[in-house]
Parts: C-alpha cells; structure tokens; sequence
C-alpha cells in the first residue's frame, strides 16, 4: 500500500469561491450540518447529484419553493437514500455508455437517523452491490430535526427527550453504534471519518472518495447546538474538542488498512469537551461517575484497537 | 421556466405547486430570496487593522455570509448573516467582535 496520501487542497487559500449550497437556508444559527455540507459542495469535481435523505439538512433547504441547491438535488425518504442514488447510478451508467464519458457524481447525504438506523438495510444493498457512490452521513448524535430523540448514534450518557437524565436514568445507557466498522465490513474501497473543525482533512476525503470506482462513506461529525445543548457561537470548538480529546477519532480505512489521520500525542481530558455542553452536565456530579468512566473506558478501547489495526496493517 | 420568472413569481406570490413541472422540480436555487439576516439579534464587525487574511472566518462560516474579496480581505453580508458568532469565535487575532444589533 503506498503511504503517499494525494492533497487536492493544501491550504485554506486552495478551498474554491464558488457555493454550490446557497445561503437563505433555514437551519439554525451555528448549525455544525450547515458547515458540513458547505465544505462538502466545495470539495466537488461538478457536475454532481445530491440525493438526501430526511432530515435537518432535508427540510431547512428545501422549503417551499426555496431551494439552496446550485446541484441537481433529490429529496428521498428517510431509509432510501442509498437505493435511490444506486439507481441513479446505474441509469448514469447506461447514459455515460452512450455519451462515451463519465458524466456525474452521485453523492447521497442523510443525517445519523437516516445511515445508523432507519437507512441502515438500504445503505447495506449499495455498500453491497459496491456502487460508484459517495454516502456522506452527517451525525449530529440524535434525530435533532423531530426534537432531540436518541439514535443508534446517540452516545453513552447523553441526554435527549427519550433518554433524559434524571433519578431513574444518568442519560443513554447503551453505547453508540460503531458505523465504520459496520461499513467496512461490507468490504468496501474507502470509508473514512471526519470533522468539521478540520475542513481541509474533510474536503480532500471528499474528493478523494469521488475519485474511488466504488462505494465510499464518510462519517463527518457535525455538532447540534440545539440538541447538544450550548451557545451557538462554540459549534467549532466542540468539534476540534471531540477530536482532541479521542472522542471522535479521524481515521480512514482504504481496502480495509486502518490509517489514523489525526495523531494525538496527548488527549485532553474527556472533562473539558463535556462540561461545555448541556446534554452532559449530570455526567460531572458525582453519583453519575459510574456512566463517565464507562465512556472514558469505551474511547480507551476504541483507540487501542484503532493504533493496533494501524501498527499491524492487518485488513479488516 | 426561466430563472428570472420563477424569482418574479414568488415576489408576486404566484408561485405555487401547480406552476411547477412534473415531480415538483425548481431549477434555481431560490432560498437566495429568503433574507435569513433578520434573524439576527448580534452582528459580527470586522475590525481591517487586526484582520491577517487567514479566512477562517470564510471557511467556518455556516450560512456562506463571510465574502471572500480578490485580496482575500474579508466583509461580512448582512443579509444572511445569523449572527451565530462562529467567526469572532474562530478568529486567531479576534478581529472580529459580535456587537448587539
């Protein structure tokens, strides 16, 4: 495998003018989506189709009749969003056959309920049939848009209207589904995570997953101020935070090799990214302690594993 | 339809469902119609003698209101400006200060 990883955009100045994600869209102020998808639809080699599925970014963008899409864009349901691009593919397929030339990109964007759980059988079919498609999951950690329900994403401890934190429960008590793992393990070119806080690691993944023939994921971390609970203006932070303190590590898996994109010598501590947001708060009081280290302990795990797929280059 | 009609349409507010072509298709991004600037209840300033040109503010902006000019100074749009204040926020030199409207 060549360790030579190719860079589309080298620095901010490299990042284009153009917006193919108009403003006057209606998702909140400080929305973490909103960076996502902007830096997404810079990061594109036109001509590209949008299919998205319901959610935040679904319904704040396409109200009637306001569109914020410079792109051919599709609104599909909620658990189709992957069999709805796969048949645009495949009709491009026949198209591109008689033009003589690969015409479009086909990216398909849903939010954690649309990939983690309601969209999770149909995105399984595409991954399978191994389609030339770019699947973007935006996790903002709950269903935000119906009003903050925990999801397959929500993490351990965290607070939403159907797990809230109280005297019975401290928050979710399961743990948060592991995506990559689920989508790599369909045996797929490249799947990578990213974060919003690094927008020129997120946009040469983008690109690069739209150079690969095949079926790609990226898993972008995207906070909520609504749900996530704090003032609109720290959305960035909180996603560097997540980054810097193993929360959410950035890595890719290209033919299966783990490859840690972001290298933390020293982890902040978990503390520092949680205390600023309100769906965490009763994890600090003592009595919830029991539910923080089974965090801590769930990161701990996750980097382990992840640095030793690295060291070893075995294939998963 | 073209591009200005369907814009004169729903200035008129003639625009509805039935004037659209089949599977409820809308050829121009139309949300540039919506002004999300009056929203806002904090306006971010810019302060040019402090700005080093670095664009974090353009990058991180979410409703793209942070223009990028030929010299990459940067001026704030107000017309979709939120007010969120992610750039005074991300601003490594705080040039940039969120100020009560």
């Amino acid at each position: 495998m060549s360790q030579q990883v190719e860079k589309f955009f080298n620095g901010v100045r490299d990042i284009p003018l153009e917006d193919y994600f108009t403003p006057g869209h209606r998702l909140c102020a400080g929305c973490g989506p909103a960076i996502a998808m902007k830096l997404i639809m810079k990061a594109i080699k036109m001509p590209t189709i949008v299919v998205n599925a319901t959610g935040c970014v679904e319904v704040s963008t396409s109200m009637f009749p306001y569109v914020s899409w410079r792109v051919p864009w599709v609104h599909v349901a909620f658990e189709n969003a992957a069999a709805v691009a796969s048949g645009i593919v495949e009709a491009l397929k026949i198209l591109n056959r008689k033009r003589g030339k690969q015409m479009h990109d086909v990216i398909a964007i849903a939010g954690d309920g649309g990939t983690f759980d309601i969209g999770l059988q149909a995105l399984s079919g595409a991954l399978e049939r191994n389609h030339k498609m770019l699947f973007i999951c935006y996790d903002n950690e709950a269903y935000m848009n119906t009003g903050v329900q925990r999801s397959g994403a929500t993490p351990t401890g965290a607070a939403t209207t159907t797990s809230p934190a109280g005297k019975i429960i401290p928050g979710k008590q399961e743990r948060k589904k592991d995506l990559i793992g689920i989508v790599v393990a369909h045996k797929i070119p490249y799947a990578a995570t990213a974060s919003i806080s690094h927008p020129i690691d997120l946009m040469n993944k983008v690109r690069k997953a739209l150079n690969i023939d095949g079926a790609t994921l990226i898993h972008v971390l995207t906070p909520c101020t609504l749900g996530w609970r704090y003032p609109p203006s720290q959305t960035v932070k909180i996603a560097r935070l997540a980054v810097e303190t193993g929360y959410f590590p950035i890595y890719e898996v290209e033919d299966g090799r783990v490859k840690i994109n972001i290298r933390l010598s020293k982890f902040k501590p978990i503390e520092e990214f949680i205390k600023i947001q309100g769906r965490f708060k009763h994890l600090l009081q003592p009595e919830n302690e029991r539910i923080l280290d089974y965090l801590k302990k769930q990161i701990e795990e996750n980097w382990s594993r992840l640095l030793k797929l690295e060291e070893t280059g075995i294939r998963i | 339809m073209s591009e200005k009609l369907i814009v004169e349409k729903i200035v008129k507010g003639e625009f509805t469902w039935r004037s659209l072509p089949p599977a409820a298709m809308i050829s121009v991004p139309t949300s540039m119609m919506y002004k999300t600037g009056s929203w806002r209840i904090s306006k971010p300033v810019i302060d040019r003698d402090k700005c080093t040109k670095c664009l974090l503010c353009w990058v991180f902006c979410p409703d793209m209101s942070i223009k990028r000019l030929p010299d990459n100074s940067v001026e704030v749009d107000y017309e979709y400006c939120k007010g969120c204040g992610i750039c005074a926020e991300e601003c490594p030199v705080k040039a940039i200060t969120i100020v009560e409207e």
